[in-house]
């Protein structure tokens, strides 16, 4: 069992990383990079005040990664172009991206093929077809919800405490993932209402956001990377619930012929 | 209508490779996605952000 499992969430966690990674450098990355401009300080926003010390973070990325915006002049903060040169594809930023989007991919793929085990377990047969369903369903708990109160940050906006976040973000995605649970095989209408409460209660409560918004980031830049974000995940769930239900019931096939009951 | 395959009744074994996979998928969120150590910070800031994990 558990090596049916490994090799089916391998394989499916691989196939949807490494789509998902090639979506986010093309969609998401260029949103990024022209972000960090603005949290480097090598452009200003026009509502925003000039930021001298910009926060901590900032410097250790940029320092961690070479820049080289030879091409950029100094921008007055009066007239900012919406469509600066960004760096192209950097092999060392990039490929480490590509390598943790997929390890990524891979972490949610054993979590939904062990899901899938269970269900399996309870006589609830997943065909390809219903693993797009899963694949929506995992969008919904790992990216959509957390986002509706806790949007997908861009560099360079300010955030609460981050440890909070996280306690946040951990505590919604599991609320929301045991709603859908509950939804999909809760058999009497006690389930449904637990799922309404624990899907509501995460945003009831609230995200924690900060005091005060000091971010040197344009709205504009932040809207559009909240929702490239979220586009990109909802593409790569998808396909990984259709590849995790195809590996888990090809292998549930094998492993029939060669072991038969 | 959902076809009911034979409700194959789940061992112990299935139980703890179940769990396992579980705590096992969950390790690796928490090290690529959420570990604040600076290096895998760094290494995983794009990642981070374009997933939508609170990241710094």
């Amino acid at each position: 069992m558990f090596m049916r499992i490994l090799s089916s969430a391998l394989f499916a966690g691989c196939a949807a990383g490494i789509l998902a990674a090639l979506l986010q450098l093309y969609f998401v990355q260029p949103v990024l990079l022209h972000a960090e401009l603005y949290e480097g300080g090598e452009l200003v926003h026009s509502f925003s005040q000039p930021t001298t010390g910009h926060h901590d973070l900032a410097s250790t990325v940029e320092a961690s990664t070479p820049h080289d915006h030879d091409n950029t002049d100094p921008v007055s903060a009066s007239a900012v172009s919406a469509n600066p040169d960004t760096d192209g594809f950097d092999l060392a930023r990039d490929g480490l991206s590509m390598a943790f989007t997929i390890l990524v991919y891979c972490g949610y793929s054993f979590i939904l093929v062990a899901l899938m085990a269970v269900a399996n377990g309870k006589g609830i047969t997943i065909t390809a077809r219903q693993g797009l369903v899963w694949g929506v369903a995992g969008f919904i708990a790992v990216h959509f919800a957390p986002a509706f109160s806790l949007p997908p940050e861009v560099p360079g906006t300010a955030a609460a405490e981050v440890a909070v976040r996280q306690v946040w973000w951990f505590s919604t995605v599991a609320a929301t993932a045991a709603a859908l649970w509950l939804i999909a095989f809760g058999k009497s209408h006690l389930p449904w209402g637990v799922a309404i409460i624990l899907l509501l209660a995460p945003h009831v409560i609230g995200a924690p956001h900060p005091d005060i918004f000091t971010g040197p980031v344009p709205p504009e830049i932040a809207a559009q990377f909240a929702s490239k974000a979220l586009g990109v995940g909802l593409a790569a769930w998808t396909l990984l619930g259709l590849f995790a239900a195809w590996f888990w019931q090809r292998s549930g096939i094998s492993q029939r012929s060669t072991q038969p009951a | 209508m959902t076809t009911i395959t034979q409700a194959v009744p789940a061992t112990r074994t299935d139980i703890i490779a179940i769990f396992a996979a579980l705590c096992f998928g969950i390790a690796i969120i928490v090290v690529a996605g959420h570990a604040q150590a600076s290096s895998l910070h760094d290494a995983a800031h794009d990642t981070r952000h374009a997933a939508g994990f609170p990241c710094h």
